[in-house]
C-alpha cells in the first residue's frame, strides 16, 4: 500500500488511478491512514481507499478467502475502456512489486499506442515487434532473450 | 466521479449487474458468486464506500471508465506487508 502511495507520482502522470480494497470499514481505513500512513508516507495514502465488508466485491475479481474472511492480495490492471489487462494474485505473506506494476502499464500503454507487441522484460525505447506473418520463425532476428533482463 | 455525501449511515451497493446478488437481510448460508474477473473481459463493475482525502464517499469503477486503473486488494487495514 504504501510502496504503491510512494511511487504514485508516476503513477498519476501514467495517467493511472490507483483503487485500494480491504474487507476493512472506512472507518477503520480513516484510523490506519491517520495512526500509521501518514507516519510512512508524507500526507498518508493519496488514492482512495474502498470497503469490501462483506466480500462480495472481492468474490467476483476471485480474490476473497471465505475462510479468512479477507481479500486476498490481488492486482488488476484495468484500461481505459474498463478492460482487465493484468492480473496478479498472492497470498498474504508476500507484497508486490511496484515496479513491474509499472513496466506492466507502460507495456500496456505501449500497445495500446502503437499495435505492437512488446517482448519479455520489455522496458519503454528497447525494441518493440510488429506482428506479421513475416515475424514468425523470425523473431530471433530482431530480439534475444538477454534483452529482456 | 460523484461527489456523493459522507453518508455515515449510507450504505454501498457492491457488485452492480451481472451474476452478483443483493444480499439478503439474513443469511445463513451464502451463496458462491461466481468469478467474473479475467484478463480481456471488462472489470465487473461495483460500487463501495471508500476513504477519500479524508472522507467518507461511495465509488464506483464505472465512475473511472476513460483512464487506467490499478485496484489492488489486501488482506487488511494494519498488517505487515
Amino acid at each position: 500500500m504504501t510502496a504503491v502511495a510512494a511511487r504514485y507520482a508516476e503513477l498519476r502522470a501514467l495517467d493511472v488511478e490507483v483503487l485500494s480494497v480491504s474487507t476493512d470499514s472506512r472507518f477503520v481505513h480513516k484510523i490506519w491512514q491517520a495512526d500509521e500512513l501518514e507516519r510512512m508516507v508524507p500526507g498518508g495514502v493519496p488514492f482512495p481507499m474502498l470497503s469490501d465488508q462483506n466480500g462480495r466485491i472481492g468474490e467476483i475479481y476471485g480474490v476473497y478467502d471465505e475462510a479468512a474472511g479477507v481479500d486476498l492480495r490481488g492486482r488488476f490492471l484495468i484500461d481505459p475502456d474498463g478492460v482487465i489487462q493484468a492480473m496478479e494474485v498472492l497470498t498474504p505473506a508476500v507484497g508486490r512489486n511496484v515496479d513491474e506494476l509499472i513496466r506492466q502499464v507502460q507495456a500496456f500503454q505501449h500497445v495500446r499506442a502503437t499495435g505492437e507487441v512488446t517482448p519479455s522484460g520489455w522496458r519503454p525505447g528497447q525494441t518493440a515487434l510488429h506482428p506479421s506473418p513475416d515475424l514468425a520463425g523470425a523473431v530471433w532476428k530482431v530480439w534475444r532473450p538477454q534483452q529482456g533482463q | 466521479m460523484p461527489e456523493s455525501d459522507d453518508g455515515c449511515v449510507s450504505t454501498a451497493r457492491g457488485p452492480i449487474g451481472g451474476e452478483a446478488k443483493a444480499a439478503p437481510a439474513r443469511q445463513v448460508e451464502r451463496e458462491a458468486t461466481a468469478v467474473t474477473a479475467r484478463v480481456g473481459a471488462a472489470a465487473p463493475d461495483f460500487e463501495a464506500s471508500a476513504l477519500v482525502a479524508g472522507g467518507f464517499k461511495n465509488i464506483r469503477l464505472s465512475d473511472y471508465l476513460g483512464h487506467w486503473v490499478v485496484l489492488c486488494f489486501y488482506p487488511g487495514d494494519f498488517t505487515f506487508v
